[in-house]
């Protein structure tokens, strides 16, 4: 299993990498406001703006 | 400062183009991908129907489907969702348009190369990863385009946080690129032959193989999928996501512990055991942030489930959320060593596979490509709300009967494999299993011929919204602000 001598060290430095973005969206306040994000993207109007005013079929 | 490419006057739409290109070649390829598999599975009840040809050979067709299915239907339901998500939730214009062209024409190109060298029985052999060096090296580019796409984007958003969806989005587009890399590793025998071999063997490429295998599920057919839900289900349902912060937690903890399940496909083979075993309790440990995220999505509606009744879009999305929370239960039950000894080999793996595959992934991408395919003309709803009705019930009923074939036809053939008679020789001969599973294919069949009829029902509402209305850009709304540098 000499495979594993690179699958082991890949997924630490994987983790090492997901962790330093982990404490950098911490520290750059990704996470200070959990709950405006949610309602942010409600508010954000993608459906009327185009929007015709015929009736759909059937 | 203004960006100065915010000052010409296309950049002051959104990227509608190339979403909308990803959403129609999805619902094509969504007909393509199903079609090879009703074939395949008509195969198995009538193998005459490979017309004693190598080309229609149950062998070179099969990986032809799985690749259409996951990669061509899968994939670009996933481009055009990232791309429409990434953009309305940074309010940014793409990062750049000549590279998102490039990801759709490239994408496209080796979906093409796929249909046409698999048939010719050019294969690296390698599962979901058959596709060989020169197509490996085509999909390496348009992927870093995808990745310097979306992260661009995310770079030049104009709204201080990054939503929940994208992240998912960005932990599939990395990991997908060193999956990839890493698995298709390959020596071609010939510089100007399609011939090369795997950079690993024997036990060893089995390894990488499902290392790469299962974190494709993971993270392709899974987190990629997830960011999709986290987008559409709350706007579909007009409603915030349930709860915000578990969707955080949940996207930290399934990135934190997927990467060691894969070994739970190699369970008593030559690998050594505590590989084996570490892959089983991996698997296991995943069922908590899967159904973390699966409460939370169906949760969204709490309080709301009358929408549920009038919005067949919701009921894609809400029931592709059931099928999710089922096969990642049934998922980790299977890696139990004792429930593998059973499972193992047989066509339950097939059931499993599909009540992933056909109820979450298909599910949630139709749903999404409902809610898609009218925007990007115009629009605001499909041409027809009740032919999204009928779409959902022949396609639900599709994927009952061929889950549930399956799942029968599995058990009884591990139950008949194992049989002993009192003086240990085995009860039944091997071709007795395959005549007893007989009339769960022709269930199967019809399962999947359901499903894909509901799939020409999607293709006829699709031509009816489009035709007549132009392709529609919406404009980048005025009060978003100059772009946050992270």
């Amino acid at each position: 299993m000499e495979i594993l001598i690179l699958l082991i060290p890949l997924s630490v430095a994987l983790v090492l990498v997901i962790g330093a973005v982990f404490w950098w969206s911490v520290d750059s306040g990704q996470f200070d406001d959990l709950e405006g994000p949610a309602h942010r993207i409600i508010a954000d109007d993608d459906g009327s703006a185009g929007r015709t005013t015929e009736p759909p079929g059937l | 400062m203004a960006n100065p490419m915010t000052n010409t006057a296309a950049a002051a739409t959104f990227n509608y183009k190339v979403v909308r290109q990803f959403a129609i070649m999805t619902v094509v390829w969504g007909i393509v991908g199903m079609a090879v598999g009703v074939i395949i599975a008509a195969q198995l009840l009538w193998p005459e129907l490979n017309f004693d040809t190598p080309w229609f050979s149950y062998g070179r067709l099969r990986p032809l489907h799985t690749n259409a299915v996951i990669f061509a239907f899968g994939g670009c339901a996933l481009f055009a969702s990232s791309y429409y998500c990434v953009q309305r939730t940074c309010q940014a214009r793409l990062f750049s348009d000549g590279l998102a062209a490039f990801t759709f024409w490239g994408w496209n190109a080796v979906i093409v190369l796929a249909a046409i060298t698999l048939p010719l029985g050019i294969t690296s052999s390698k599962e979901y990863a058959e596709l060989e060096w020169p197509i490996d090296i085509l999909i390496t580019l348009v992927w870093v385009a995808y990745a310097v796409v979306f992260f661009g984007t995310i770079a030049r958003r104009t709204t201080p946080h990054i939503y929940v969806a994208n992240w998912f989005f960005g932990s599939y587009i990395l990991t997908i690129a060193l999956l990839h890399v890493v698995n298709s590793a390959e020596l071609p025998v010939t510089l100007l032959g399609w011939k090369s071999y795997s950079a690993y063997a024997g036990v060893q490429d089995a390894m990488v193989q499902w290392w790469y295998g299962h974190n494709a599920v993971g993270f392709f057919l899974t987190a990629g999928f997830l960011g999709m839900m986290y987008y559409f289900v709350p706007k579909q349902a007009g409603r915030p996501v349930y709860s915000y912060r578990l969707s955080v937690v949940h996207f930290w903890s399934l990135i934190f512990t997927y990467m060691w399940a894969g070994p739970h496909h190699l369970l008593y083979t030559a690998l050594p055991d505590w590989t084996q075993s570490l892959g089983m309790v991996f698997s296991l440990v995943l069922l908590a942030p899967s159904w973390g995220g699966m409460i939370n999505g169906i949760m969204t509606l709490s309080g709301a489930w009358h929408k549920l009744r009038e919005d067949p879009i919701l009921k894609f999305l809400i029931v592709s959320l059931s099928f999710y929370g089922m096969s990642t239960f049934e998922g980790p039950m299977m890696s139990i060593k004792t429930v593998n000894a059973l499972s193992h080999y047989t066509d339950w793996g097939i059931g499993h596979v599909h009540s992933g595959a056909l109820g979450w992934v298909a599910f949630i991408s139709i749903g999404s490509m409902y809610y898609l395919l009218p925007r990007m003309f115009g629009k605001s709803e499909m041409w027809s709300l009740r032919l999204i009705t009928v779409h959902f019930w022949i396609a639900t009923i599709g994927v009952v009967l061929y889950i549930a074939a399956m799942w029968i036809a599995g058990v009884m053939q591990g139950l008949m494999w194992r049989a002993t008679n009192p003086d240990g020789t085995l009860t039944y001969a091997f071709v007795e299993t395959v005549k007893a599973t007989k009339p769960f294919y022709a269930i199967r069949l019809l399962g999947g011929l359901l499903f894909l009829s509901g799939m020409f029902v999607m293709v006829y509402n699709t031509i009816r919204t489009v035709a007549g209305n132009r392709p529609y850009d919406a404009p980048i709304p005025v009060n978003a602000g100059t772009p946050v540098h992270a």
